[in-house]
């Protein structure tokens, strides 16, 4: 199953105040906070059961750093 | 009847007091991103949201009930207009700033993804004037608002917000702060 749609974290607005890293299971945080996508980057794809918890990430961000967009084909 | 809008005015004064003080607290708690002992990051947010837009609905409620209040000779343009008032006009007009304010940062924050974050961030500062403003008039246009529990329950919201001020300007107000000004090795 590969995700249609990627979490996208916007790194110049991100401050790691952490809402995200609550609600959604794929993402970690590093020692300063910010949120960590596993394997790296800035794209979490979106598993079907994950679709909501995205969008509440995306609508609670206090600094708007995070957006929906088309996940990337994997190589 | 007129009497029961006269309590209702002022009854839900004093519950905007308390929920404007919550909200408050709430909204600073949600700046430095910890979470409320058992109350997630993410749980902290939506209480300052939802217990921010009850108080405009009880806004609503106090502006109305004094609206159909005779003895408070309250006219439309007064509630949004400060300091026309034929009754104590600068205690009121000071109600009017606070509404206006707070309709800005309400209206703001529920627009935040049109607005932008710049936007949303500057005017939701205003939270910081129209507090204090909001007490104020209470303790000065309220019938009761130089009675004693008035004045303990303002001089109380006033020391909790206060407390909670200059935690914020203290140095590891915002989570991991410590660790992120670390200087590197």
């Amino acid at each position: 199953m590969s995700a249609s749609t990627a979490l996208h974290i916007d790194w110049t607005r991100c401050r790691g105040r952490g809402m995200c890293t609550e609600l959604l299971t794929g993402l970690g945080r590093d020692e300063w906070g910010y949120p960590l996508v596993a394997g790296g980057g800035s794209d979490l794809p979106i598993r079907t059961h994950d679709v909501e918890a995205a969008d509440d990430a995306v609508a609670l961000c206090p600094v708007l750093a995070l957006s929906i967009r088309p996940a990337r084909p994997t190589r | 009847m007129t009497e029961a809008f006269w309590a209702l005015g002022r009854a839900s004064g004093v519950v905007l007091l308390l929920l404007m003080t919550v909200s408050m607290l709430l909204g600073l708690l949600t700046r430095s991103g910890r979470p409320l002992v058992r109350l997630p990051r993410f749980g902290v947010l939506l209480a300052h949201r939802n217990i921010a837009l009850l108080s405009v609905v009880f806004l609503g409620v106090h502006v109305v009930s004094l609206l159909l209040d005779p003895y408070a000779q309250l006219k439309l343009i007064d509630v949004v207009v400060p300091f026309g008032a034929a009754r104590a006009p600068i205690a009121v007009g000071l109600g009017a700033v606070a509404l206006d304010l707070m309709l800005a940062v309400a209206i703001t924050a529920l627009l935040r993804r049109r607005l932008g974050h710049r936007v949303f961030r500057v005017v939701h500062w205003a939270a910081y004037v129209l507090w204090p403003i909001a007490l104020l008039h209470g303790v000065t246009a309220g019938s009761d608002g130089r009675s004693l529990p008035f004045l303990a329950l303002s001089a109380f919201t006033a020391t909790a917000v206060g407390a909670a001020v200059v935690w914020r300007m203290t140095d590891h107000f915002v989570e991991y702060r410590r660790i992120r000004t670390e200087p590197a090795r």
